[in-house]
């Protein structure tokens, strides 16, 4: 009777404590997916909508993976939205000059290098340049996308009128027909500010999700109906709706929230940081204009980028151009996140557009171009400042 | 065919005789437990019912149970699980001819499937030829999977996730055992149909032989026309233990139709061990299975799609309490363990030369109260740390289940 008691008691308190023994979430700021605060319900569920589609639809042949694709769903290659792994990287090919893509007949601009079954996946035509690029973190990217084109443009100066050295300048690209311009827009010659992939090619969340489709995974839509195997137009693959909540996901997952903020090393980190420049690029501080989604409009937030192109000299440039980006200008990273990159990298970081900077040291070593003068400041620090340097940016 | 099976159980259960039945006639066969049984037994030795002088014995088991889990702090709170409910109909046609059918409906009626329905013939206990939708004997869990024997709600997930379990397939083979003094040596040997390109073309993003079954033609059409080979050779020692060794293998693509030429061909093969004993001292029953999957994956694809997998489980059931509780005199009490583990890719990138992680951990404490020898109520408690392909931060699972789990 005793032991029946016992096992009515050991299930009841089973019951009981059924939350006390269960793994505990990660701290908020711990992790980089996530919504904005400030959802409605109605905004809650597309995004949870968004989120299933980003992260659990896996194509398979029947559903239009490929016939060539490069993975097999957005989450695979952009794990809890942080930054990608090597493992993960797309190639993009084409030529030095930017004359626009000479191999678009011949695959380009991006490698599908993997085909499903009983195809032959694409390969790098001889006389090509191309670029690896790790995906960066999905982060706070409607903070970004909701930035006003008159503010990008107040932090430019391609001309260096200022004498500093750094000259940034926003992608000037052709907008895809599908894309809606918003009404703000400033234009230049009948071209817009293009602000997502690590040359600034794409013009907004909508682009890069449809081009995302349609190059990293083979899957054809309404807006980029053409497949990269035969460049027949086919049937949608993923319908509109699916898109729209991808995007919206994109657009309303958090910023990223930093850590430690009173330490000491990280606050002295801070202003070593700005003293040496680095924050001329890497703007701490950016606001949004108007946004449908009202918990996106005039916020402020910090991403630590200015979203502008800049020549980070010979030894980044790869020899391959994008829209009006030359071979050597990279648009500047947001570097919110930063600390938490590891955490989607498999315990290491890969920074840089290809990831060859497995620290940050190295990272901020490897500036050249524009960015020369800032690393000379941050090399001629002692290795404590460094340090600081690196705690603060770990902080973010 | 499915709906003809069914609709003969439900004409079978709702027969007029059988509600008027004087209970006197009908004869509770329970479970062979004699040492000489092997896990190629398992079909068999099950508790029948047979009514009066029908040459047809009826059974089956349910499961169902509640559990609370959470992932990394997110839980889908409390879930009430009908998990299996089970009919077997069996019939001895003519001596040393049995028929023996299973049907089980998943999570309610989510899933109907024929798990097992032959057709054995004996010629000698050395040679019985077996025929019909049968289990491929790959490892010992396939074959012997019926709730009731286990201590743990959740099936292992190296044999639901990573080996199909329950896989069975239309066939034909033989099989036979002979025992000489406290030895017992058993083989099997079946050609069966085969996988699908399912393993690596699944809605996972891994490669999975247990995706396969998501093609549900597979008991109407070979999907490649070749057979797949399962074979199995036991060795028990009624002192020591039953030992495994098993192997299933063939090609899983499409590599041509109509006579055209479409692919290569890629194979998938099997190796599994199992083993299981009962420490006589103690009384402490251990029960484990481990096996190796080789998948050739067509070189264009991802290394997301693993070539090698490898993963099993253990089991360590200590009765300690044999006493009647409640006026069940056969009642035992055990308290049980279960360690599993999985990696779903043995490889390394060839980016990084660093490992390709995607591997999970189990474990899973247990109390469970066997009532009776085919009856079982269990309380498990799982922590489950999982590990993505690039070996970031373990997404953790934990929480209760309780449940029960009997043959009627
Ligand atoms: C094969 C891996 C891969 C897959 C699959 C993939 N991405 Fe990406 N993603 C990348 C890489 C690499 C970049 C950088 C692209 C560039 O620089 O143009 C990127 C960039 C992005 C960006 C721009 C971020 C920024 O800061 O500029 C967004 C948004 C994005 N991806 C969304 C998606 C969505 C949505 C999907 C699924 C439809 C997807 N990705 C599928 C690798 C991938
Ligand atoms: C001229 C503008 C500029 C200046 C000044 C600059 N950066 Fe950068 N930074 C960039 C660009 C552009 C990249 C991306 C280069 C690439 O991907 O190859 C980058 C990349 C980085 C990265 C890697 C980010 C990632 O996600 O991979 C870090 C870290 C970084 N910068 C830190 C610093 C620090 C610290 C300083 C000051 C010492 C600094 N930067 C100065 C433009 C600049």
């Amino acid at each position: 009777m005793k032991k029946i008691l016992t096992i009515v008691l050991l299930l009841s308190l089973s019951i009981h404590s059924c939350t006390k023994l269960q793994p505990k979430p990660p701290k908020d700021e711990e992790i980089l997916d996530g919504p904005v605060e400030g959802l409605s319900y109605e905004e809650q569920v597309q995004f949870l909508k968004g989120d299933i589609a980003f992260n659990d639809d896996i194509f398979t042949v029947e559903t239009g993976l490929g016939p060539l694709f490069v993975s097999t769903s957005c989450g695979s290659c952009h794990a809890g939205d942080g930054k990608g792994h090597p493992f993960t990287t797309l190639t993009r090919f084409g030529q030095h000059d930017s004359t626009g893509n000479k191999f678009l007949h011949l695959g380009g601009p991006q490698l599908q290098n993997r085909a499903i079954p009983g195809y032959i996946p694409e390969q790098i035509p001889s006389g090509a340049t191309y670029s690896k690029i790790i995906p960066p973190a999905n982060t706070g990217l409607g903070y970004l996308e909701a930035v006003t084109d008159a503010d990008i443009l107040a932090l430019a100066d391609p001309d260096d009128i200022n004498g500093d050295g750094i000259s940034g300048r926003p992608n000037w690209t052709i907008p895809a027909t599908y894309l809606d311009i918003p009404v703000n827009s400033i234009s230049n010659n009948g071209k817009y500010i293009g602000r997502f992939g690590k040359k600034a090619a794409a013009f907004n969340l909508l682009h890069q999700t449809v081009l995302a489709y349609n190059q990293d995974m083979g899957i054809t839509s309404i807006y980029e109906p053409y497949d990269t195997y035969d460049q027949l137009e086919k049937d949608p693959e993923v319908g509109n709706q699916t898109i729209h909540d991808v995007v919206f996901y994109l657009q309303t997952l958090k910023t990223p929230r930093q850590r430690n903020t009173d330490n000491e090393n990280v606050e002295e980190g801070k202003r070593l940081f700005i003293q040496s420049d680095c924050a001329k690029c890497h703007i701490p501080e950016l606001k949004t204009g108007y946004s449908k989604i009202e918990a996106l409009s005039f916020k402020t937030f910090h991403p630590y980028t200015d979203m502008l192109l800049h020549d980070m000299g010979e030894g980044l440039d790869d020899g391959y151009t994008e829209g009006s980006a030359l071979s050597s200008e990279w648009r500047t990273p947001a570097l919110w996140g930063m600390g938490l990159s590891k955490n989607s990298q498999g315990g290491t970081y890969y920074l840089l557009h290809d990831g060859r900077a497995t620290s940050i040291h190295q990272a901020i070593m490897l500036h050249g171009g524009e960015a020369t003068s800032s690393r000379n400041k941050y090399s001629s620090l002692s290795i404590e400042q460094r340090n600081q340097i690196e705690k603060f940016l770990e902080s973010l | 065919m499915k709906l003809v099976l069914l609709t003969s159980f439900i004409v079978l259960l709702s027969c007029p005789c059988f509600s008027q039945i004087d209970s006197t006639l009908l004869r509770q066969a329970p479970a062979n437990s004699s040492d000489t049984l092997l896990n190629m037994d398992a079909v068999y030795n099950r508790p029948f019912l047979s009514i009066g002088r029908l040459p047809v014995s009826l059974g089956g088991y349910v499961e169902a149970n509640w559990q609370h889990l959470g992932t990394d702090g997110v839980t889908e709170g409390h879930q009430f699980q009908m998990r299996r409910f089970t009919l077997f109909v069996a019939s001895t046609i003519y001596d040393r001819l049995k028929f023996l059918s299973e049907v089980e409906f998943e999570d309610g009626t989510k899933e109907i499937n024929i798990e097992f329905a032959a057709l054995d013939m004996e010629f000698h206990p050395l040679l019985n030829m077996r025929g019909g939708i049968i289990l491929n004997p790959i490892g010992a869990f396939n074959q012997n999977h019926d709730g009731p024997k286990w201590e743990f709600i959740d099936r292992p997930i190296s044999s639901t996730q990573m080996l199909p379990a329950t896989w069975s397939n239309v066939g034909f083979g033989i099989y036979g055992k002979q025992s000489k003094q406290d030895f017992m040596f058993a083989y099997e040997a079946y050609l069966t149909n085969g996988f699908n390109d399912k393993i690596i073309n699944n809605s996972e993003g891994r490669t999975s032989l247990s995706a396969a079954k998501e093609n549900e033609e597979r008991f109407e059409e070979n999907f490649n026309g070749l057979p797949l080979v399962t074979l199995k050779a036991a060795v028990s020692h009624s002192k020591v233990a039953e030992i495994g060794l098993s192997y299933m293998g063939g090609v899983y693509n499409k590599f041509e139709e109509d006579g055209l030429l479409l692919n290569k061909k890629y194979r998938v093969d099997v190796f599994a061990v199992d083993m299981n004993t009962v420490i006589k001292i103690t009384g402490t029953y251990i029960n484990t299975e481990f096996a190796l999957i080789h998948v050739e994956i067509p070189p264009t694809y991802s290394q997301q799609y693993g070539s090698r997998q490898y993963g099993g489980f253990l089991d360590i059931v200590q009765p300690f309490y044999k006493k009647p509780i409640l006026g069940f005199n056969e009642s035992i009490l055990n308290i049980s363990c279960r360690l599993e583990y999985v990696d779903w890719n043995m490889a390394r990138f060839k980016e990084t030369n660093t490992n390709i992680a995607n591997h999970v951990y189990a474990i899973v404490p247990s109390i469970s109260w066997r009532i009776s020898s085919e009856t079982v109520l269990r309380l498990n408690y799982r922590y489950q740390w999982q590990a993505d392909l690039l070996g970031n931060p373990y997404s953790k699972t934990a929480g209760f289940q309780a449940g029960f789990s009997s043959y009627f």
